[in-house]
């Protein structure tokens, strides 16, 4: 909105100065003011889109102010490792990379088994700036990679927003995406995750293809084919893509938008696409195998139908004739579709849906068929304070937005239109994939922004011209005069206008108020290192996790195996540098549910399976001491369920009392003696915590604990650090049988 | 360049050796007085020796032996001679070198000291030598629980082994505490609180070596550095900036079993007592911009004190400390170039920095210190009171070109001792320092100069 309001409004100051006694060089200023406001109004675009670049990036650095430039949370820390395997060893090496440090004694396959796209951008970035002789370290890389690509994305959202309504669009659209928190929670200095580059590159095959569909070029749509290899590349919601793109496409052909703008573009870009996109290992054959990428492919065929059909119908000139062969080929096409369709997937050639994918259309069955999906916070289904923390006004200006999108309907407003509404949707299912609805959401926003305050400067505007210079300024404010002509009805148009401008402006201020709160209190902490206020003001750090992850890297043998929910997976195998029996990768589930079933049965039993896969040490988060919620105590369930799931002899209600989870003297025998609350309570009843409380007292979840008297059979206490949150245990050998 | 004075040391040595050894009989030990301090790691023994010389020519130098046990261990040898009496006592340096005996027995290790003149027959001359052992101490048990403190062997001989007869001589050892499980008895040998004493012995031949074992509780903190590089870096726009790598181990008897929390944490005095887990590093004064960290982040627990005369950095490892734990971390620091680097008369620049590690009571078993001289700079040379590896290596730093010339000094065994000052030469042009500004003024003026041109050419081929 500033790129279209400042230089017009410069201009009418400068119309102001033309008073007669200074009317020569007032006519030479206005005459070389008139000939630069193109530039001027370039100038001014250029030095917003400026800022809003560097805003976007240093928004996101409060996490290395207030803590430090640091990997964050969970999958990053993968990323970081794999990042730096693949700058120490070189890219074959990364890509035929078998990891023998995780899931023991499985092991995976790195290169085949994960999205190559951050890793070989950070590598790059990396590579380039040793080569401009600037050294340095690899994580300061990825930690400022997710702030730069999301700097990239804001350019992307401008030209996106230009593309589909103007440039005042775009500019909000940038300025919105800049600071939007649905964004930033996934894109801050550190949180090094595929999501960091996946949004740009998801912007930007979606501005390229509308670009594409606009423009009927196939250069754009070749662009856009290698914007979809860099979002294959980068992260699994790709297949978002996939199908926006061919729903879109079938949109159009239903509405009777077909044109050769848009077969020129999908085919380019489906065939491009798809070939690059299988380069990709983790992809390979899935792309045509797969049931989720079928969509695609059937838009594809029908659009060669289509083809066709115009092409008969432009050969027949005979619309009787031709409405009989429309219903013979429309048949037979849908018939021989579903007949490959049917064979294909009898035959196990087409591989129907994943779980993944339906727990993405049904919110209820990932909770009732895959608990390993469910058991992770972020995907449960959206709250609607949660929108409303990460969206603030764009909220309500999302629907407004719609009205001017549906009010000035084109192939690009239908675009967006259809992307918000279906990314909304998955946002509405899954916490996670409020990301992917935040571009499409600023974007809809902006426009309903741009296009009110458009509207009402106009308005503005116009009644001044009239009042003072009349019809000096040609086409535009003739335009805009019979606009005056026509409104000059209402009355109090002028304060009406103004009032609303200090509204929307009002509303704005609150957003970037809104959204730089959010960034720094709720966004910006690693979730590694911990902080709390303490009794006197002071801020107390809680580092227990690195401290047990150096002390595993320091002090255990260099092939100790490490047993641990697998949430704690990636974080041991890339800071403690040791061995793990499962991670968040989560691709074996029996795995898993037999790290669940240990830690829910009795030492014994445990001790067995710990025996059998060669665990050396334990290790366990408890939050008792310090009062830190999310810790292995309430994640238990979890594990019962999901160890449940695979071996039934492990049943989620012998863990409760009356179906509720407890862990005070009421909680069931069975809970009192596994092997998860021993562990996490060993020597526990010894300590007072806090004061005026029992001994024992667990200050996360209020109560005092049911069984103080802990006796290890098999395991010994071999570290616990300094605020109790992580708690490790060394596996004994077995003893001699005498 | 530093193997040819090495071997030309050695060339030198043997020589003189050679020479002396014809008078090394004529010389004999009067009184001898040895005070071994046991109280930390770190062994420190103060010799004070009267000599005279009995023969018929004037001696030139002295020799002074250790077993091979602990020649080995042998960190540090000081000699001072005193002149005077009482409070008029003046102390001189005297120049010490190892050397190499041809007939030495049991591979007894040498040390030469040369007196300030030459012994005349019959004077006598009274010197002072301390010198220091580092892992002398052996933990046994070798491997404790938590709640047990740790004992340690110290083996050391009765007598002062000498190539010389010694007339009369005492041991003094002192042991941390008084809890002393067993020492061997040497008649007459007694001990009081937290001393034992040896001898008076009266003339003892040359080479005796009466071995004595003493086992006691030494709860002191192992601090052993493994492994510690510094890197000094030199940048004449006005900060030197250091960055010193640590590996840390605790030298002392190793941990065994349960490490418990709840005692460590409740019950500290017996819980523990070996361990340690906080440090104490002296860094210059001036110091700025401080930080420690390890491979996965800052660490979190240390305070910074500043000094006019010092700086103290008191941290702490991520986990306490137990026998055979490790720790590696970094400490980086930088400090005023005034302070540390100086114009010489001929024109050339030195950097005045202190060897050493910054640690208290540390033992470094390998130490590398690296100083990054900047880009430009020409003919490198090092000044050291004490025979180091020395060699060249280049380093590319920021915006480097043809790469920063680094002097690697490296010295193993090294105590607190060696904190003391070195020099490195170096020729360096000012206008050098212009090379980098220089660079990256130009990088934006092409950019500026591009972007123009982009603005400016038209490279349609269809005229619009």
């Amino acid at each position: 909105m500033g790129g279209k309001s400042e230089p017009t409004k410069s201009e009418s100051m400068a119309t102001k100065t033309t008073n007669p006694d200074l009317l020569n060089t007032s006519f030479f200023s206005f005459k070389s003011l008139k000939l630069k406001t193109k530039q001027q109004e370039l100038l001014l675009r250029i030095s917003i889109l400026g800022l809003v670049y560097i805003l976007a990036f240093i928004a996101r650095l409060f996490s290395v102010l207030r803590y430090e430039s640091m990997i964050h949370e969970f999958d990053p820390y993968f990323n970081y490792r794999t990042t730096l395997f693949l700058t120490e060893k070189g890219f074959y090496e990364f890509w035929n990379w078998f990891d023998s440090e995780s899931w023991y004694p499985l092991g995976r396959i790195i290169g085949g088994t994960l999205y190559p796209g951050l890793m070989v951008t950070a590598a790059l970035i990396y590579w380039t700036l040793r080569f401009l002789r600037f050294f340095v370290h690899i994580r300061e890389v990825c930690v400022l990679t997710a702030p730069f690509f999301a700097s990239n994305t804001t350019l992307v959202a401008y030209f996106f927003g230009k593309e589909i309504w103007d440039t005042g669009a775009g500019l909000v659209a940038a300025v919105l995406i800049a600071i939007c928190p649905g964004y930033i929670s996934r894109s801050v200095a550190g949180s090094y995750d595929n999501e960091a580059v996946a949004i740009f590159a998801l912007l930007l095959t979606f501005y390229l293809f509308v670009k594409a569909v606009n423009t009927g070029s196939l250069a754009w749509a070749l662009g856009s084919a290698f914007g979809y290899f860099y979002m294959v590349s980068a992260w699994g919601g790709y297949v978002f893509i996939i199908n926006l793109v061919p729903l879109y496409v079938l949109v159009l052909l239903i509405t009777g938008r077909y044109s050769m703008r848009l077969y020129i573009a999908y085919n380019c870009m489906y065939i491009l696409g798809m070939l690059l996109a299988m380069q990709i290992r983790f992809v390979g054959f899935q792309h045509v195998q797969s049931g989720e990428h079928m969509g695609a492919m059937g838009v594809f065929l029908l659009m060669q139908v289509f083809y066709f059909l115009d092409w008969v119908k432009y050969q027949l000139n005979d619309t009787k004739l031709f409405q009989t062969f429309l219903r013979i080929t429309v048949t037979s096409a849908i018939l021989v579709g579903g007949i490959a369709l049917g064979v294909g997937t009898a035959s196990g050639y087409i591989s129907p849906w994943t779980g993944r994918f339906y727990s993405l259309l049904d919110p209820t069955y990932a909770k009732d068929h895959i608990p390993i999906i469910a058991s992770v916070s972020e995907h449960q289904p959206t709250a609607w304070s949660s929108f409303m923390f990460d969206y603030h006004i764009l909220l309500f200006l999302f629907p407004a937005g719609l009205y001017f999108c549906f009010k000035r309907l084109t192939d690009a407003t239908i675009f967006i239109v259809m992307y918000g509404l279906t990314s909304l949707y998955f946002a509405g299912v899954m916490v996670r994939l409020i990301l992917v609805a935040t571009p499409a959401v600023c974007l809809i926003s902006a426009i309903a922004v741009s296009a009110t305050v458009k509207n009402l400067t106009s308005l503005l505007r116009t009644k001044q011209k009239v009042s003072q210079t009349g019809s000096t300024k040609g086409a535009g404010s003739s335009k805009a005069s019979s606009k005056v002509t026509l409104d000059q009805s209402q009355p109090f148009q002028k304060n009406g206008a103004i009032a609303l401008l200090v509204g929307v402006f009002y509303l704005l201020s609150r957003y970037a108020i809104h959204c730089t709160w959010v960034t720094s209190e709720a966004y910006s902490s690693p979730s590694i290192v911990l902080a709390a206020r303490g009794a006197h003001g002071n801020r107390i750090i809680f580092d227990d996790y690195r401290e047990a992850y150096y002390w595993l890297r320091q002090n255990t043998p260099t092939d100790a195996k490490i047993m641990s929910w697998w949430d704690y997976g990636y974080q041991i195998t890339a800071m403690g540098n040791r061995t793990v029996i499962v991670d968040n990768n989560t691709w074996n589930n029996t795995h898993i549910a037999t790290v669940g079933r240990a830690m829910s049965s009795y030492e014994d039993e445990a001790y067995d399976i710990m025996r059998s896969l060669d665990v050396n040490y334990v290790l366990v988060v408890f939050g008792g001491v310090t009062g830190y919620s999310s810790d292995d105590i309430n994640k238990f369930l979890w594990m019962v369920r999901i160890g449940g799931g695979v071996f039934p002899v492990i049943k989620e209600p012998d863990y409760l009392v009356n179906g509720e989870f407890r862990v005070d003297k009421g909680a069931s025998p069975k809970m009192l003696n596994c092997l998860m609350y021993k562990l996490c309570y060993y020597r526990f009843g010894e300590l007072t915590t806090e004061y005026g409380k029992p001994p024992g007292y667990d200050r996360a979840r209020g109560v005092e604990i049911g069984n103080k008297d802990i006796k290890l059979e098999h395991l010994e206490e071999a570290y616990t650090t300094s605020n109790w949150i992580v708690r490790i245990y060394r596996v004994k050998p077995p003893t001699n049988r005498l | 360049m530093a193997a040819r004075i090495g071997i030309f040391s050695v060339f030198v040595a043997v020589l003189l050796s050679i020479s002396a050894f014809s008078s090394a009989q004529d010389l004999q030990i009067v009184n001898a007085e040895r005070r071994i301090d046991l109280s930390s790691h770190i062994v420190k023994a103060f010799l004070t020796l009267k000599v005279e010389n009995i023969g018929k020519d004037p001696a030139a130098e002295m020799l002074l032996a250790f077993p091979p046990t602990q020649i080995k261990n042998l960190a540090m040898v000081q000699a001072l001679a005193i002149t005077g009496k009482k409070k008029k006592k003046t102390y001189l340096p005297l120049d010490v070198k190892p050397t190499e005996q041809p007939d030495a027995p049991n591979d007894t290790g040498y040390y030469r000291v040369t007196f300030i003149s030459p012994l005349g027959p019959g004077e006598t001359v009274s010197l002072e030598v301390l010198y220091i052992l580092t892992h002398s101490l052996e933990p046994f048990p070798v491997e404790i629980t938590q709640s047990e403190s740790q004992l340690v062997y110290y083996h050391d001989s009765a007598v002062i082994l000498s190539p010389y007869h010694v007339k009369q001589q005492t041991t003094f050892i002192k042991t941390p505490s008084t809890r002393v499980e067993s020492f061997t008895s040497i008649e007459p040998a007694n001990r009081a609180g937290k001393e034992i004493k040896y001898g008076p012995y009266e003339n003892r031949a040359s080479y005796s070596y009466t071995p004595v074992i003493i086992h006691f509780e030494n709860n002191s903190p192992f601090a052993v550095v493994e492994e510690l590089v510094r890197e000094i870096e030199i940048s004449h726009w006005g900060s030197l900036q250091i960055t010193e790598n640590y590996r840390l181990t605790h030298g002392g008897a190793r941990h065994k079993g349960v490490f418990s929390r709840v005692d460590y944490q409740s019950k500290r005095s017996v819980s523990g007592a070996s361990s340690f887990n906080a440090l104490l590093a002296v860094l210059p004064p001036r110091v700025n911009s401080v930080y420690y960290r390890d491979e996965i982040g800052n660490i979190s627990t240390s305070h910074l004190r500043t000094g006019f005369r010092k700086s103290e950095l008191e941290f702490e490892p991520r986990y306490p400390l137990f026998g055979g734990w490790s720790a590696t971390f970094i400490i980086g620091y930088r400090v005023p170039l005034e302070d540390y680097l100086f114009e010489a008369s001929d024109g050339r620049r030195y950097l005045n920095f202190t060897f050493g590690c910054p640690l208290v009571e540390t033992i470094v078993n390998k130490l590398t210190i690296k100083v990054v001289l900047p880009e430009g700079s020409k003919d490198p040379s090092a000044v050291l009171p004490f025979t180091v590896n020395q060699e060249l290596q280049v380093k590319y730093s920021y915006l480097d070109i043809v790469g920063r010339t680094v002097v690697v000094l490296q010295k193993d065994n090294v105590v607190p001792t060696h904190n003391v000052p070195f020099q490195v030469y170096y020729t360096f042009k000012p206008i050098y320092m212009l090379a980098e500004p220089f660079m990256l003024v130009s990088a934006f003026f092409l950019v500026f100069v591009a972007s123009l041109a982009y603005v400016h050419i038209d490279l349609n081929i269809v005229r619009k």
